[in-house]
């Protein structure tokens, strides 16, 4: 492979896990605009997503389009479930308190994905089968198609969503002041429920989508939360746009240092750029400092 | 129009109000005053449902209210305007506005009408709509905030502490923007550490002292009250020093 195939070749895998971290990073905004918790348990989701993919086709032989349906509500109401038999009882605690709740949530389903499905990765058939296009000689999986489709739609609905309609401002503002969205008629509960749907959701899609391309086995999720959270917190936390650019920047920087540095440190490229963007520029690249100086956390 | 019968409301084992009784009539202004600690901002949270009654009714045209959410009980037709304004601060002033009239989600049409005649009355909130609600200054906010609990239409328009933290001039803005909306027939429950300034545009007032209503009356006469002028305006008693 010569230089230049080599540089389209890494751009492609670079957009494709990209997008993935951007989803990730997404699904951290949603829980974090409505509650201000980080919710660690948003990398188990996606792992969730994955191998319960697995299981609707692998072991009741659904199609591939009613399998992901079938995976990204399960996870839904895995998410549903955290939130009300979980998160809800401990809602007086702090922010803080909570945030390590979801990172106990994390431990419990990884360790009850690895009694269900062992520690071996799991694939998929790719969503459509094909032949993978070669542009400038590098190739194309069809699969990265669909990954960077779905990551553009989640990104266009829910940011029409959430400046558009009366509900997506409702769970902004139950974010920015609970009592007062109380006091204004709005559910502050069923808000809260609303976005770990949403958030579990995304995961799991995020995961099913990616597991034909780089497999998927249970403590997946941990690495892909950390990265998702890096996304998060590079591109603003609570910004979709920011998530969507921080998410492709990242996986685009992991797969250059991967290709022409060493592989070995692809990991470290996430964590080094999550650890500058909390010591220099908290509020991340998009984030407006004006909106982060009124947060609370 | 509201109705609050010998209400009992605890903080956990600390009694804070004692068997309050008031009412308010369908277009009536009604100040309740009291110094820090009287149990004002309790009996606020106790109408609005943030605290529940430990004994006593409340009830709005009839309907009893103690013990339901404050979701529901702005749906029955009681908005708030918080102590401390409490404006969504990293929303922006339109989505303040919205947010206001979340529980008449259901008609658009006139969310966006109730909208533009804020916006019309307010013309500095509509120079502002675009920015974030936590930029604008204290009097802005607080008209934002008494925008927003206008958009749920309430029956019931209670303020608490509206004067709070505000310049001399700003506040006495926002006690006129009170008078005319008493004006135009809304029913007003005006709960103000502010004795003087409440009192002179209430049409009847109540005096909360340590969990209890201890008196009460016509508000330009309760601002005459020997005990009203000596608690609360420092008139008419010898000083300490001078007994």
């Amino acid at each position: 492979m010569d230089f230049g195939a080599g540089w389209v070749q890494y751009l492609f895998s670079g957009l494709t896990t990209g997008a993935i971290y951007a989803l990730v990073a997404i699904g951290y905004n949603i829980i974090y605009n409505v509650t201000e918790v980080i919710n660690f348990a948003q990398g188990e989701f996606v792992m969730l997503g994955g191998l319960m993919a697995v299981f609707f086709v692998g072991t009741l032989h659904f199609p591939i389009p009613a399998a992901f349906v079938c995976a990204v509500l399960t996870v839904s109401c895995v998410g549903l479930a955290m939130d009300r038999f979980v998160l809800s009882r401990a809602r007086n605690k702090s922010v803080l308190s909570l945030i390590i709740i979801t990172i106990a949530v994390s431990i419990l389903l990884k360790g009850a994905a690895m009694f269900e499905w062992g520690k071996d990765p799991y694939t998929l058939p790719p969503f459509t089968q094909g032949e993978p296009i070669t542009i400038f000689g590098a190739a194309l999986q069809l699969q990265a198609l669909w990954v960077l489709g779905i990551v553009a739609l989640v990104v266009v609905l829910l940011s029409i969503f959430f400046h558009r309609s009366m509900y997506g401002k409702a769970m902004l503002a139950c974010a920015d002041n609970p009592r007062a969205a109380r006091l204004s008629g709005i559910p502050v509960r069923q808000m809260v429920l609303l976005s770990f749907l949403l958030s579990a959701g995304i995961g799991a899609a995020a995961g099913a989508v990616i597991t034909p391309i780089s497999l998927m086995e249970y403590d997946r999720g941990a690495l892909l939360g950390l990265k998702g959270f890096g996304a998060a917190a590079l591109g603003g936390l609570g910004q979709f746009f920011g998530a969507l650019a921080a998410g492709l920047f990242l996986g685009l920087a992991e797969s250059f240092c991967a290709g022409y540095l060493s592989s070995g440190y692809k990991d470290a490229v996430a964590l080094l750029l999550l650890l500058m963007v909390l010591f220099f520029k908290p509020e991340g690249l998009f984030g407006s400092r004006e909106a982060a100086k009124l947060k609370r956390f | 129009m509201l109705t609050v019968k010998s209400v009992h409301t605890y903080y956990g084992n600390i009694h804070a109000l004692k068997g309050v009784s008031l009412h308010v009539r369908p277009g009536e202004m009604v100040a309740l005053i009291g110094a820090n600690g009287a149990g004002k901002s309790t009996l606020v949270n106790t109408i609005c449902g943030l605290i529940a009654p430990r004994k006593g009714s409340i009830e709005l045209e009839g309907e009893s209210i103690g013990g339901l959410t404050p979701e529901e009980i702005v749906r029955k037709g009681i908005a708030l305007v918080p102590e401390g304004r409490q404006v969504f601060a990293t929303l922006t002033v339109e989505a303040n506005l919205q947010m206001g009239g979340f529980v008449n989600r259901r008609n658009k049409r006139q969310v966006e009408e109730d909208m533009e005649a804020l916006l019309e009355r307010f013309p500095i909130l509509r120079q502002r709509s675009r920015q974030l609600a936590g930029t604008l200054s204290g009097g802005e906010q607080q008209m934002l905030a008494i925008s927003r609990a206008l958009m749920a239409r309430p029956r019931l328009l209670v303020l608490d502490e509206p004067s709070m933290g505000l310049a001399p001039l700003i506040i006495r803005e926002i006690f006129s923007i009170v008078q005319e909306l008493r004006k135009e027939g809304k029913t007003i429950l005006l709960i103000e550490q502010n004795a003087k300034a409440a009192l002179q545009i209430a049409d009847r007032g109540y005096v909360l002292e340590t969990g209890k209503v201890v008196l009460q009356g016509e508000g330009v006469m309760l601002l005459e009250h020997r005990e009203v002028q000596r608690a609360y305006l420092g008139r008419g008693a010898r000083e300490i020093w001078e007994a």
